[in-house]
């Protein structure tokens, strides 16, 4: 059983012209396996995916696998850069879903994708502060009074990049005390009590809500991080990656984002 | 060690030279590979950045800092190890390559937990005295000697149950207390191993990462060393990250190799 | 008064040491016995480098070691002096820094240490050789260093460990003579431990036999040599030793009897050196003779000479000259007779 995935015209249409593309090998002739559950798509798809979708793909690798009879979803997660620089080095993957589209221009630039990537879902900064909020962050120009100890990410990795367009957009002149080379080790950070708060994913403080709080601010909207993903040039299972692919894109993978604190594209 | 230039046996035989071709090669390589893709002419360039110099500046001082730590607490670590009986020794050997086997990063974890805001012993440090060690210089030392301070005490140890005790008998009749007969007479005939151990946690301090990104965070000038730098540099350029490997492989190899023909070479 | 008063009993293992033995000062005894006769646990004991189990180690009017009143006295800490087999000196340090090193570990001052190991030095005749490190000196060197060394802290008890044993034949011979010399001049008490009688003849004033843990007889070279009570002893001087029961001018051993000249009665030794034996290959004439019939078991040179190592009722060695060994066709497994005159024998009680 199947869902067709067309939630939204813009998913719709990014998956129907990748579908297509998988198809024809580049040709724009429609796809006709396009609307024929199961044909050809069976066997291991290898995904590489940014760490802060963990949670969620691993959700949707099960519901995947459950719709695809015969599939089986292998994710290999880690730092978007890290998994890009994999990936151009040879490393066998069918598809990539990365937390930045810098990350991903990487890949697409180095011709390793195939098609343009398509935008499954957006994430959002929040400030994690350890529960009960104890130094009393409202806001960005919080973290600039004395004593607050912030954590930010390297300005290198994705969640570093938007911090930094988030506090420029403040004109927040922040020093943190350290530049954690991932958000989950800022995220960390937060948790053993070493700094006061830092800027991380919204997706990140919900899944670890017990022990973090969330606190939204308006600059955030100015530095959201679309995460594109592609079907790789290379990939050994195209018939299975591209319906990987638009599985993401379905209403049901989006409905297990959503959960997660990631916001629609 | 002086090479000897006549050898007395009959030729190396094939079963050993094989395996030891290949181990080599299998060392070599990987270096070899890093060696090919570096691009040459921004090196240069690259080695006059203030970051990179400030990180391997960084580097060459927290490393070397550590190994002073490892051995001023290591050594009579390892004294105690081999040359005292006591109850539980074993144990304790085991529990110094403890940091050998676990994975820096827990390390890392395990050190704020004990030297944490929060910590054991942080917490207390904060209060009594104001000093925090995350994120500092300081604390870059402390998770370097962490890791490395198990390669010392473990070269040390051998090298003292290999050493003849009988000198430190003799030195005994002549009316030398303990102390001295280890400052004048037992540290003196294991220097050669001292300064092979303490190479060895150079060397591992030098290449520390996941204790230190852990334990100390990132920031340029204050913990972030070159580990850190190239590994943040691979985030989004691989050339880059290539020459900083290279700029700490080679400042490494030559610090080695002429400190090694200083130290080991005499007995 | 006496310098040094000690009773010895130490446990290794399963064999334990039981000796005790006074020296005077001044006085060189030698401790002289097979290897793990227990010379070396004594030794490490009066240096303090092995508790006792119990007794007491007294030198110079201190006690240092008794178990029984929980005395005891660290190594650094005894007016001890010990000179190592193989002398151990400090590869790292000068002969010069090593003659220093116990002053200085004494309390004395740099320059002052340093003078006195210049004086030592000059006193074994190593003076110009104050720079050199251990492994730039020879042999008899390294062990005069070592002697200045144990000396310089101007001990109440000299220990030395076979300080000969290290050395080759030619070398030991000059440093063995160069020692004694070195010895005459110290006022403390010397213990030499060795296993070379040659040594402990030539140095000592006085020698206590031990073998395994025991001392089995003590006193001058002349009273040793001439009367020994064990084959080990008899063996280092070169003496065919018996005991037996003694009747008048007979001795009774292991069902031979010997005739000898010195009547004694009980039991007793008999004695007599190889060069003192006969072999003929048939049975010899004439009355005054011990004779037995004997097996060749072994020969070997022997100095100009050559012995014979005689099986039969009694075992014996004999020297024979070379001429003598030809014309007999001497070989091993041979059926000989063996022949002592009664006067050749030394007879005493045990």
């Amino acid at each position: 059983m199947r869902r067709r995935p067309f939630g939204t015209a813009l998913a719709g249409l990014a998956a129907a012209m990748t579908l297509a593309l998988a198809a024809c090998g580049g040709s724009d002739t429609p796809a006709a396996s396009s609307s024929s559950a199961g044909s050809g798509v069976t066997g291991t798809v290898n995904v590489s995916a940014a760490a802060s979708l963990t949670e969620s793909f691993n959700q949707i690798g099960k519901d995947f696998e459950a719709a695809y009879p015969g599939t089986k979803v292998v994710f290999n997660y880690g730092g978007s850069s890290t998994l890009a620089a994999q990936i151009n080095q040879g490393a066998p993957a069918d598809v990539f879903a990365a937390a930045s589209p810098a990350t991903m221009k990487t890949v697409t630039d180095a011709g390793n994708g195939t098609g343009t990537p398509a935008t499954f879902v957006k994430n959002q900064l929040v400030i994690a502060v350890p529960k009960g909020n104890p130094k009393g962050v409202t806001s960005l120009g919080d973290l600039v009074k004395p004593g607050v100890k912030v954590a930010l990410c390297a300005v290198e990795v994705p969640c570093g990049a938007a911090a930094k367009k988030a506090l420029d957009a403040a004109n927040v002149k922040l020093t943190p005390v350290t530049q954690e080379t991932d958000v989950k080790a800022a995220l960390s950070k937060v948790k053993l009590g070493e700094v006061d708060a830092a800027l991380v994913y919204r997706t990140d403080v919900k899944a670890a809500s017990a022990d973090v709080d969330g606190v939204e601010f308006p600059e955030s909207a100015g530095a959201v991080n679309a995460y594109p993903i592609v079907v790789l040039k290379n990939a050994p299972n195209a018939t299975a990656a591209q319906a990987f692919l638009a599985y993401v894109l379905s209403d049901k993978a989006k409905a297990v984002l959503l959960a997660a604190g990631f916001q629609a594209p | 060690m002086r090479t000897q230039r006549r050898g007395t046996g009959s030729r190396a035989p094939l079963v050993l030279v094989l395996p030891a071709a290949l181990g080599l090669l299998f060392l070599v390589l990987p270096l070899a590979g890093l060696l090919l893709r570096v691009p040459w002419t921004d090196l240069p360039s690259r080695l006059t950045e203030p970051s990179v110099l400030a990180a391997l500046r960084l580097s060459l001082l927290t490393a070397t800092a550590a190994t002073a730590v490892c051995a001023a607490l290591g050594v009579p670590l390892a004294w105690l190890l081999a040359r005292v009986e006591f109850r539980g020794r074993k144990l304790v050997r085991a529990l110094v390559t403890v940091p050998l086997v676990l994975p820096p990063v827990v390390g890392g974890v395990a050190l704020l937990l004990v030297f944490g805001r929060r910590g054991l012993i942080g917490e207390w440090l904060d209060r009594a005295f104001g000093i925090t060690l995350p994120f500092t210089t300081a604390g870059v030392i402390v998770a370097e000697a962490f890791v490395a301070m198990p390669f010392l005490v473990i070269a040390v140890e051998g090298a003292l149950r290999g050493a003849d005790t009988r000198y430190e008998e003799a030195a005994a009749t002549l009316g030398a207390s303990r102390w001295t007969t280890f400052r004048r007479v037992t540290l003196p005939l294991v220097a050669p191993g001292v300064a092979a151990g303490a190479v060895l946690c150079w060397a591992r301090a030098l290449g520390e990462f996941g204790a230190t990104i852990t334990f100390a965070g990132n920031f340029p000038g204050r913990t972030q060393t070159m580990p850190l730098a190239v590994y943040l540099a691979l985030e989004n350029d691989l050339d880059a990250a290539l020459v900083l490997s290279l700029i700490l492989l080679v400042v490494s190899v030559v610090i080695l190799t002429s400190l090694r023909d200083r130290w080991i070479a005499t007995p | 008064m006496t310098h040094l008063d000690t009773r010895i009993v130490a446990t290794r293992g399963t064999f334990t040491v039981d000796i005790a033995f006074t020296a005077e000062a001044g006085e060189v005894v030698a401790l002289l016995g097979p290897n793990g006769a227990g010379k070396t646990t004594a030794l490490r004991a009066l240096a303090g480098l092995l508790p006792l189990g119990e007794g007491r180690i007294s030198i110079a009017g201190t006690t240092v070691d008794e178990p029984s009143t929980r005395t005891w006295t660290p190594p650094e800490r005894r007016r001890v002096g010990v000179v190592f087999q193989d002398y151990l000196l400090f590869p790292h340090l000068s002969a010069r820094e090593n003659v220093a090193f116990g002053p200085r570990s004494r309390g004395a001052s740099r320059s002052a240490a340093r003078e006195q190991a210049d004086r030592w030095l000059d006193r074994v005749g190593l003076a110009s050789y104050s720079q050199h490190r251990p492994r730039q000196l020879s042999g008899g060197q390294a062990q005069r260093v070592a002697l200045a060394r144990a000396l310089a802290t101007e001990p109440d008890l000299l220990l030395l460990d076979e300080p000969l044993a290290a050395l080759d034949a030619r070398t030991r011979l000059e440093t063995r003579s160069r020692l004694h010399k070195d010895l005459v001049g110290y006022a403390g008490t010397t213990l030499l431990v060795t296993h070379d009688p040659i040594d402990a003849l030539v140095l000592a004033d006085r020698l206590i036999v031990i073998e395994e843990g025991r001392i089995v007889q003590s006193g001058d070279a002349e009273a040793i040599t001439a009367r020994p009570r064990t084959d080990y002893v008899a063996r280092l001087v070169g003496l065919n030793l018996y005991r037996g029961m003694s009747s008048g001018l007979s001795v009774a051993v292991d069902g031979f009897e010997f005739a000898v000249a010195e009547p004694v009665s009980g039991e007793a030794f008999v004695a007599f050196p190889p060069s003192a034996v006969a072999i003929f290959v048939t049975r010899p004439d004439g009355s005054p003779r011990n004779t037995w019939p004997a097996t060749v078991s072994g020969i070997q040179r022997h100095g100009d000479n050559l012995r014979v190592q005689l099986d039969g009722p009694v075992k014996a060695a004999a020297d024979i000259t070379p001429a003598a060994a030809a014309a007999l066709r001497l070989e091993a497994g041979q059926a000989v007779w063996a022949a002592v005159k009664a006067t050749e024998t030394r007879t005493y009680p045990t």
